[in-house]
C-alpha cells in the first residue's frame, strides 16, 4: 500500500529468508499434492500397471476399468444412494434445529439465554460415553433404522455458536424493536426478515453438516446392522480396509486378474467417493473459512 | 426486590417471544436426550447393568468395574498408549499450523499464496475411511509407492502397518498431512488482525523479517495460540479413535489399542456395558481435569483462558 514511503531496502538476509519461505511452501504443497495425484493417476491406469508398481506420477496404460468395475458393484451404488439420502435428510434436520436454537440465543431481550448457553457448552466439557449413548439410541428403538444416522448427531455446539454469532452481528437489535412496534410476531420476523438475511450462514451450516455426514462411518458401524441401510463410507471400509484379497478356489490366472482388478478398484473407489466433496470444494472452501472465522470471534 | 424484577423480565420476555420458546423445545429435547441422558446413564459404571432391569433398576456394584480395570495389567498399557499417541500428536500437529501460517503471512497475496492455501486445505475434506485406505495403499509392502521408492534405492520393503513401533508415526504424520492447512486458517486470521503500525515501526527500527516474526507476529497471535493449546490439551485423552480403529491390525495392536477403541470393543462388540462405561468414564474425567487444570495455568501465566 505505502510501498514508496516505507521502502527501506530488504537486507540480504531478509531476501534469503524470503526465498527459504517460498521453498518451504513449495515443499509443503508438493507433500500435500503428491499422494492425491498418485491416487488419481493410479485409478486411471490399467490393473497390471498398478499392481506391478509402474505408476508413480501419471497414468500408465490409460484405462477406465477400475471405474467400470466400481460402477458395476451394486453394494457401492446402494451405499452411494443411501449416503445421498442421509446427507440431504440430516443436513435439513440439522440446519433447521441449529437455526431455531441459535436465533433466540442471539436476542438480547430473550430471557434465559445465558443459562441455555451454559446448558449447551457443558456438553462440550463432559462426555457421557459411547455406551450410554448407544443405550439411549437402543431405548428409542432407533437401532438399525435410518433415524440412528439422522438424529443422534443432529446438532453440534460449534455450529450453534457460529450461527448465534452471525445473528448477533447481522440482525441488529434495533430492527427487532422496530418490527415489534409494527406488531410483527417473533416467528414472522424470523421467517420473513432473519432467514432472508442469513443465507450465507445457512450455506455455511449446510456445508459443514453435509460434509460431516458424507464422510462419517462410525455411527453407521455401531447403529446399523442391515446392509441395505449402509452408507457409502461403511461400504468403503468393507471394500478398502477389511476385505483382504479373496478368491481361493479359482484358477491362478483368473485369481491374479481378480486380485489386480480389486487392487485397481480401490483407487477408483477413493476417487469416486471423494468426488461429490471435491466438486463443491472450491465453492465450499470460502464458506468454511468464513464459518471458522465467525466462530472464532466468540469461540 | 431483585427476584421480582427478574421474574418480570422473564414474564415480559416470554410474552414477547413465546413462539421462540416453543420453537426451542425440539433442540432442547435433543440436548437432554442425546447429551444429558447419557451423562446420567454413565451411572451404570457403578452398577451391574442388565437389559431386563434397565439403567435405574440394575443392582449397584460400587467401584467393582474400576477395580477390575485397574487390576488388569492391560489398563496401564492402554493409558500409556493413549497418552503417548496424543502427546506425540500434540507435539507435531500443534506447532505445524503456526509455522505454515507464519510462512504464508510473509508472502504477498497472489496466485501462489492462494494456491498453497487451497491445496493444503483440501485434504481436510477427505473422509477418515478414505485417508486410511490411502495410507494402506501407499504403504502396502507389495505395491505401495513408498516401498517402490525404497526398493529403487536398494532397501528392503517394509510392512509399515505391521510394525507396532511405526503405528504412532503413521497416525500422527498422516494427521499432520490432513489437518495442517485447515488448522492454519485460525492463525492466518489472527495474523491479519496484528496491528500494521507495529510492522512499520519495526521496519523503521531496522528489524529483520525473522525479528519481526519473533517480536510482532508471535506476540500478536499469542491469545489464539493459548486458546488452541488449551483446547488440544483438554482433548488429550479424546483422540479421534475412528481413525485409530481403522488403522488397527493384529500386528500393531500393542501400540494402537487405546482406551476408546477398547471401550468400543468391550462395550459394543462384547456387550460388556457396565465395565466399558467405567473405562470410558475414567477417560472423560481425566479429560475434564486436564482441561480445567490447563485453563487455570493459562489464565495465570498469560491472562487469558477459555473461561
Amino acid at each position: 500500500m505505502k510501498k514508496n514511503t516505507t521502502s527501506i531496502r530488504e537486507s540480504f538476509t531478509d531476501r534469503i529468508f524470503l526465498w527459504a519461505v517460498y521453498a518451504f511452501l513449495c515443499i509443503v504443497m508438493l507433500i500435500v499434492l503428491y499422494p492425491l495425484i498418485y491416487i488419481v493417476s493410479s485409478s486411471l491406469s490399467s490393473p497390471e500397471a498398478v499392481t506391478s508398481g509402474q505408476v508413480w506420477l501419471w497414468p500408465v496404460d490409460f484405462s477406465l476399468e477400475g471405474y467400470i468395475e466400481v460402477l458395476q458393484n451394486s453394494d457401492v451404488l446402494r451405499g452411494f444412494r443411501n449416503s445421498i439420502l442421509y446427507t440431504i435428510g440430516y443436513t435439513v434436520i440439522a440446519v433447521v434445529l441449529t437455526v431455531i436454537f441459535a436465533y433466540p440465543l442471539s436476542r438480547e431481550s430473550f430471557y434465559g439465554r445465558t443459562i441455555l448457553m451454559f446448558f449447551i457448552l457443558f456438553t462440550m466439557l463432559f462426555y457421557g460415553g459411547l455406551i450410554p449413548e448407544y443405550l439411549v439410541v437402543q431405548k428409542l428403538g432407533m437401532l438399525d433404522t435410518p433415524w440412528a444416522i439422522l438424529i443422534p448427531k443432529a446438532m453440534a455446539v460449534w455450529q450453534i455458536i457460529i450461527a448465534r454469532t452471525f445473528f448477533q452481528s447481522s440482525v441488529p437489535e434495533e430492527l427487532v424493536e422496530a418490527s415489534e412496534m409494527d406488531g410483527c410476531s417473533s416467528l414472522k420476523f424470523l421467517w420473513y426478515i432473519v432467514l432472508p438475511l442469513s443465507k450465507p450462514i445457512i450455506a455455511v451450516l449446510a456445508l459443514m453438516y453435509a460434509v460431516y455426514q458424507w464422510n462419517s462411518y462410525f455411527d453407521a458401524m455401531i447403529f446399523l446392522k442391515s446392509e441395505e441401510l449402509f452408507p457409502l463410507q461403511l461400504e468403503l471400509r468393507e471394500l478398502l480396509i477389511v476385505q483382504s484379497d479373496s478368491g481361493a478356489n479359482m484358477d491362478v490366472a483368473e485369481q491374479q486378474r481378480r486380485t489386480q482388478l480389486a487392487n485397481l478398484m480401490r483407487y477408483s473407489l477413493i476417487v469416486i467417493s471423494s468426488l461429490p466433496v471435491l466438486v463443491i470444494y472450491p465453492f465450499a472452501q470460502k464458506y468454511f473459512v468464513k464459518g471458522m472465522l465467525i466462530g472464532s470471534v466468540k469461540g | 426486590m431483585k427476584k421480582v424484577s427478574q421474574w418480570h423480565l422473564a414474564k415480559r420476555s416470554f410474552r414477547k417471544h413465546w413462539q421462540l420458546y416453543l420453537l426451542m423445545i425440539p433442540p432442547i429435547l435433543y440436548f437432554i436426550i442425546f447429551k444429558y441422558v447419557p451423562m446420567f446413564g454413565a451411572v451404570i459404571a457403578f452398577k451391574d447393568y442388565n437389559v431386563v432391569e434397565g439403567i435405574l433398576g440394575s443392582p449397584w456394584a460400587g467401584l467393582k468395574h474400576f477395580e477390575n480395570f485397574f487390576s488388569n495389567p492391560v489398563a496401564w498399557d492402554l493409558i500409556k498408549n493413549t497418552l503417548f499417541l496424543s502427546l506425540y500428536q500434540l507435539a507435531v500437529t500443534f506447532p505445524l499450523p503456526i509455522i505454515l501460517a507464519l510462512a504464508l503471512n510473509e508472502i504477498k497475496n497472489g496466485i501462489f499464496k492462494r494456491s498453497v492455501q487451497m491445496f493444503t486445505y483440501a485434504p481436510y475434506f477427505i473422509s477418515t475411511v478414505v485417508i486410511v485406505s490411502m495410507i494402506i495403499l501407499l504403504l502396502s509392502p507389495r505395491s505401495g509407492i513408498i516401498n517402490e521408492f525404497l526398493e529403487l534405492f536398494g532397501f528392503d520393503s517394509i510392512d509399515f502397518l505391521g510394525q507396532a513401533d511405526m503405528f504412532r508415526s503413521i497416525f500422527v504424520w498422516s494427521d499432520a498431512w490432513q489437518m495442517t492447512g485447515y488448522s492454519a486458517i485460525i492463525y492466518l486470521a489472527a495474523l491479519a488482525g496484528v496491528d500494521k503500525q507495529q510492522y512499520e515501526a519495526a521496519k523503521i527500527d531496522g528489524a529483520s523479517r525473522i525479528q519481526r516474526i519473533m517480536n510482532v507476529d508471535i506476540p500478536g497471535i499469542m491469545p489464539a495460540i493459548v486458546i488452541i493449546l488449551i483446547l488440544s490439551v483438554g482433548n488429550l485423552m479424546a483422540i479421534g479413535f475412528e481413525k485409530v480403529y481403522l488403522l488397527q491390525n493384529p500386528l500393531n495392536l500393542s501400540t494402537s489399542e487405546i482406551l476408546q477403541t477398547y471401550v468400543y470393543k468391550m462395550g459394543i462388540i462384547n456387550a460388556n456395558f457396565s465395565f466399558s462405561t467405567a473405562v470410558g468414564l475414567f477417560n472423560s474425567i481425566i479429560n475434564l481435569i486436564l482441561l480445567v487444570l490447563v485453563n487455570a495455568i493459562a489464565r495465570r501465566v498469560s491472562g487469558n483462558g477459555l473461561w
